[in-house]
């Protein structure tokens, strides 16, 4: 038998372990999950309580409010942090020049706006949009809140996107007599893309994944924020922290992780869609 | 020198910091010929070129102090559009770099820059800028396909079509063929040739022989300075100046 080099056997299980955690988790969900989701949706068709009724009720524990907040939720703080996230890349790849001190004050800014904790977010949440703009406990408080968390993340994407694009492109659309603007624009912002959606692909997960900053902000009620200015509402996750914490439905908790699985799955595949559409013939 | 005076350059001194690169250079470019700059690297001959359509605006540090008269226009006075001279003089660089987007688009990025929308007009100038470069034959039947699909030779005439696409006075080519193999080499010098009718060259060549075969002037640098201009001919058969000869000789460089 060749003998086997000890270094390689520990990097083989190394990476063996990661995936075993990987296909564990999501195999444990889908176990305990999918069938609660059979049940959930022949009680649907059958018209019992079901967690896919439109309205919540004690009864039937529905996560359809909850799925619509989140999407909500995704739209809008992707809307606002991406306009000034790409703008800031923007302004630190293609204007600013270097060794600008207000550039290195915008880095350690964003950089130390991505190591701090969600809770805190929460927290600054709380005391800036709920209590002192006046927004209260509703859904725009915590976009607000979130948009600024998935901040830093899209500016650091989008800055690294840009910075890959070759000086040839820059060389040529000037050389054509073209402005500064018509060449981010046209030429330079669509070579960037691939890197720009990544972000953007990392900022939703992001989004979808909070909890402790939401709590705090949007709150834990369980209808749909139709006016999303004035009233809270839960998005998936905080749905399933508040069935994980009441600790009486425990199975519709597993059905919503499964949901939550599907989400993001969904909203991957759906980006990934959209960025080989946008940058075909390249 | 039959023609007049397309750009002429008086006192020019250039420096990149503190680096001195370009020393009171003196330089007249006739209208409708090719002028060859060429000397060792670090000569100052592609900073110089890179002047003409204000290039070097991007760098740095960058510092220019003299005249570059274009039509006695001096190019760096404030009331200078620094669009319209880039549509003005043109520029190819020394590797191919065409956008990442079909040929079509590629050739049709710089009129439609300069506000051509119409649909019919861009298809006309799209074909006689290919034509121009004699690439139509080559490209005419996938002008939506992908520009970085071509080879490089093709590319780099591409990349001239798109600079003939604005419809330019100057064209300047920064060491065109220096990535590229002796059949498109060829081309593109038989093109250069051909361009001349209409169109005001200037090329930077690190390659003698190139400049004996297109160029109807050439200026020779060495270290910022242009030592000595004068029609090529001239120029390679009877150097005035003993480091031209050693230079074209091949004594150095």
């Amino acid at each position: 038998m060749k003998k086997l080099n000890p270094l390689k056997f520990l990097v083989y299980a190394a990476a063996f372990f990661t995936i075993a955690v990987v296909v564990y988790i999501i195999g444990y969900i889908l176990y305990k999950g999918a069938p609660q989701i059979v049940t959930e949706i022949s009680n649907y068709m059958q018209g019992e309580y079901s967690l896919f009724d439109y309205k919540y009720s004690s009864k039937n524990v529905s996560l359809v409010p909850s799925v619509i907040n989140t999407l909500i939720m995704i739209v809008i703080s992707l809307g606002i942090s991406t306009v000034l996230g790409v703008s800031t890349a923007i302004y630190l790849v293609e204007y600013a020049k270097t060794g600008n001190k207000f550039v290195e004050i915008i880095r350690i800014t964003s950089e130390t706006l991505s190591g701090i904790p969600s809770i805190i977010y929460g927290l600054f949440g709380m005391i800036f949009f709920v209590t002192y703009v006046g927004l209260g406990f509703s859904l725009i408080s915590g976009i607000l809140t979130v948009a600024i968390m998935i901040l830093p993340l899209i500016i650091r994407s989008t800055e690294e996107a840009l910075k890959a694009v070759p000086m040839s492109y820059r060389e040529a659309s000037f050389g054509l007599g073209a402005a500064k603007l018509r060449t981010i624009w046209v030429i330079i912002l669509p070579s960037a893309m691939n890197g720009v959606l990544a972000g953007i692909i990392l900022a939703i997960g992001r989004v979808i994944g909070e909890t402790a900053a939401l709590l705090y902000t949007s709150g834990t009620t369980t209808q749909v924020a139709t006016n999303f200015m004035e009233s809270g509402g839960r998005t998936l996750s905080v749905h399933m922290y508040m069935l994980t914490s009441e600790g009486t439905h425990f199975e519709q908790a597993y059905a919503t992780a499964a949901i939550l699985l599907l989400v993001v799955v969904l909203i991957n595949a759906l980006s990934y869609v959209l960025a080989k559409r946008l940058t075909k013939g390249r | 020198m039959d023609n007049k005076i397309k750009f002429e350059m008086k006192d020019v001194n250039l420096y990149y910091g503190d680096f001195h690169a370009l020393k009171n250079v003196n330089l007249a470019v006739p209208e409708k010929e090719i002028t060859a700059f060429i000397g060792p690297s670090g000569c100052g001959k592609s900073t110089l070129l890179k002047s003409l359509n204000r290039m070097n605006d991007l760098v740095e540090g960058c510092k220019i102090t003299g005249d570059f008269l274009l039509d006695g226009e001096d190019i760096y006075d404030k009331r200078m559009d620094i669009n319209k001279l880039r549509k003005r003089v043109g520029m190819v660089f020394q590797k191919p770099n065409p956008f990442p987007m079909s040929i079509y688009d590629n050739i049709a990025y710089g009129p439609r820059t300069h506000g051509i929308k119409n649909k019919t007009e861009l298809d006309g100038i799209v074909e006689e800028a290919l034509k121009n470069a004699a690439i139509w034959d080559e490209c005419k039947d996938r002008l939506k396909k992908s520009a970085l699909g071509m080879s490089g030779g093709q590319q780099q005439r591409l990349c001239i079509a798109r600079a003939l696409a604005v419809q330019p006075e100057i064209l300047l080519m920064d060491e065109p063929t220096s990535a590229l193999d002796p059949i498109s080499t060829s081309k593109i010098e038989d093109l250069a040739i051909e361009l001349k009718e209409k169109y005001t060259i200037v090329i930077v060549t690190h390659n003698m022989q190139q400049a004996t075969r297109i160029s109807d002037q050439t200026a020779f640098f060495l270290l910022g300075e242009v030592v000595e201009m004068n029609q090529t001919e001239k120029l390679f058969s009877m150097p005035q100046d003993k480091r031209t000869e050693d230079y074209i000789t091949g004594r150095f460089g």
